[in-house]
């Protein structure tokens, strides 16, 4: 297989502070590679080193097939990168900074016209394009970012969190662009939001505390943690029955995580393999119900979605705290 | 030097969108404007504030419009030069926008040498519009023209406004913070200063440039004309040389 990417125990310290430790990773050519982590996992400083804004403290990194620390323009003719908060030259208008961008990668003349043109399009700032950048709203900017991250069609596009500034119709669409970009580019996304990378990316890496947690295709990853769920919709006004539910399923040995949402009750039980707990939750999960007394109009096992495999692998799911405090404090705050 | 003509040009439609070059052509009219009216006033106005007794002021002289016009573009200009200087690299770096273009094929070699000479341009359009302004005025307020050395000596003065900008330049590239640029250059002008008190030293120093331009624009013949020019000109090599090894391997990532 060909990788657009690859990493080798790269590393990255800052004083005391360990922001990437031993990384390795291979992105196969022309796929869509989500990378997730929470606050301050270090995403972004890995964007930084594979697009050589930072120097990485160990390891090596080639991109396109080209050595990360050691080939400057010529590696960076091949990527197109969006930062997290996109920075331009105010004083430039969309245009002008498209063309500048064509500029830098070669492009003059009618050829340049027509990319300039093509690129404000699919951006839908055409008619924004003779008005100053520093007039731009956050979402604009990040537009543009996309397409002065395009204008030279990339090899290996690099998204920072590309999506945190779009309004819901931006986000169809950058998904739609990135989605299109299947096969041709190489696009590493790196990203918090899970509904996106569920919908786009094929491949996944999660990272936290710099280290790199877990690498697969998405699919992989959904077989792995195939840890089944089971959602319960009791029929309304029969709240303190299903509080007493809630308490009984909690109790199980076999249970991880039982949350209340939107009237569905979402049971998740700990991985089958081992001491076969699925099947042991599913033959106590009705018996529970009709003790407690509680009448269900929707009965169903589902398959978790990426959220709750990313909350369990960074390890904030199995936590002995069955909800998350935050919202465990602002239920209590509304009893 | 990848991107080096790219980047020129955006540095020069920078320098006019930001007005950088408006203000310069500005304050460097008013200098040139302003050498030949002191020069031609001063007296005039010391007699009308009751003079100074017992001594009878000489009538102006060409050498005092000389003496006015290295003051004003010189020793003024080098403010100015250190004012738009200290946030050529430092502010991109600050904003985030050197790392925007870092990442396109662009050598930080030329995103450095587009900046330096568009800066040196400008600065050279300052001083020439300076020149042509003072000349072209001294000649009706003294029924007399400057020898043709004013204009060499305008170049000289270029050469001592571009040391200057060359430290401040390294301290631009060295910090993020323009402010500290500017305490940058303002610091090495004060430690050149400084060192010109030691004898003979003036001819080291940029300091040296300045006793050149008003020999030259007197029609005199300067001593040292060679080591002088040749030892500033590597007083401006220095910095940038410092200031292209230094950015080439910092990490350009703003932080907020
Ligand atoms: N220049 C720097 N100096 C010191 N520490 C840094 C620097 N850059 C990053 N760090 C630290 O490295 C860690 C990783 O940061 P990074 O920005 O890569 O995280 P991230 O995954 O992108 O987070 P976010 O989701 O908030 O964008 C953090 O602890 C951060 O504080
Ligand atoms: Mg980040």
């Amino acid at each position: 297989m060909e990788y657009a990417i690859t990493c080798t125990g790269l590393s990255k310290r800052y004083g005391s502070l360990a922001a990437l430790t031993d990384l390795s990773l291979a992105i196969p050519a022309g796929t869509i590679y989500g990378l997730l982590g929470p606050n301050g996992a270090g995403k972004t400083t890995l964007t930084h080193i594979l697009t050589g804004l930072i120097h990485a403290s160990g390891g090596a990194a080639r991109v396109a097939g080209l050595d990360v620390a050691s080939s400057g323009v010529a590696l960076r003719r091949r990527i197109g990168v969006l930062e997290q908060q996109p920075l331009f030259y105010g004083w430039m208008r969309g245009r002008e900074a498209l063309a500048f961008t064509g500029e830098l990668f070669g492009l003059r003349g009618a050829p340049l016209r027509a990319r300039v043109a093509e690129m404000l399009a699919v951006s839908g700032l055409t008619a924004a394009a003779n008005r100053r950048i520093s007039g731009y709203s956050g979402g604009m900017r990040q537009r543009l970012g996309l397409a002065l991250a395009l204008i030279n069609r990339p090899e290996v596009l690099f998204l920072d969190e590309p999506i945190s500034s779009l309004d819901p119709e931006g986000r169809y669409d950058l998904l739609q662009t990135i989605s299109q970009l299947r096969g041709a580019t190489t696009v590493f996304m790196s990203t918090h939001i899970l509904a996106d990378v569920e919908r786009v990316c094929d491949h996944v890496a999660i990272l936290d505390h710099g280290k790199l947690l877990i690498a697969a295709t998405v699919a992989e990853l959904r077989d792995r943690y195939a840890q089944p769920i089971f959602l319960l919709e009791p029929e309304g006004g029969q709240d303190q029955a299903v509080g007493y539910l809630i308490d009984q399923i909690r109790a199980e040995a076999w249970c991880t995580r039982v949350t209340l949402e939107g009237g569905v009750i979402r049971v998740l039980a700990r991985d089958m393999v081992p001491d076969h707990s699925v099947t042991r939750a599913s033959e106590r999960i009705l018996p529970l119900v009709v003790a407690a007394g509680v009448h269900l109009q929707r009965f169903e096992r589902s398959r978790p979605d990426l959220e709750d495999i990313f909350l369990q692998i960074v390890g904030r799911g199995t936590a002995a705290d069955p909800q998350p405090k935050l919202a465990q404090a602002a239920q209590e705050g509304t009893k | 030097m990848t991107g080096f003509a790219v980047m020129v040009r955006k540095e020069w439609r920078e320098a006019l969108a930001n007005n950088r070059l408006l203000v310069v052509l500005i304050v460097f009219t008013l200098f040139g404007l302003i050498s030949p009216v002191l020069a031609k006033e001063t007296p005039q106005l010391v007699k009308s504030l009751g003079g100074v007794p017992g001594i009878q002021l000489p009538p102006p002289q060409l050498s005092d419009v000389v003496t006015q016009f290295i003051k004003n573009v010189a020793s003024n200009g080098i403010f100015v030069a250190i004012l738009i200087t200290m946030g050529l690299v430092a502010r991109e770096k600050e904003r985030g926008t050197a790392a925007f273009v870092l990442v396109k094929p662009v050598t930080r070699l030329a995103f450095l040498a587009a900046k330096i000479l568009t800066q040196s341009v400008v600065l050279a359009a300052g001083i020439a519009l300076a020149a042509l302004v003072a000349y072209w005025y001294t000649i009706p307020l003294f029924n007399a023209s400057l020898a043709g050395g004013f204009w060499a000596a305008a170049l000289v003065i270029w050469l001592y406004l571009l040391v200057m900008t060359s430290w401040t330049f390294l301290g631009s590239a060295l910090l993020t913070s323009q402010i500290g640029a500017a305490g940058f250059g303002l610091a090495a002008f004060i430690g050149m200063s400084l060192l010109s008190i030691l004898p003979n030293a003036n001819r080291y120093l940029p300091g040296g440039l300045l006793d050149i331009a008003r020999l030259l624009a007197l029609a005199q013949t300067p001593q040292h004309l060679a080591l002088t020019i040749g030892v500033n000109c590597a007083w401006i090599a220095i910095p940038l040389i410092m200031a292209f090894l230094v950015f080439g391997r910092q990490e350009l990532v703003a932080r907020q």
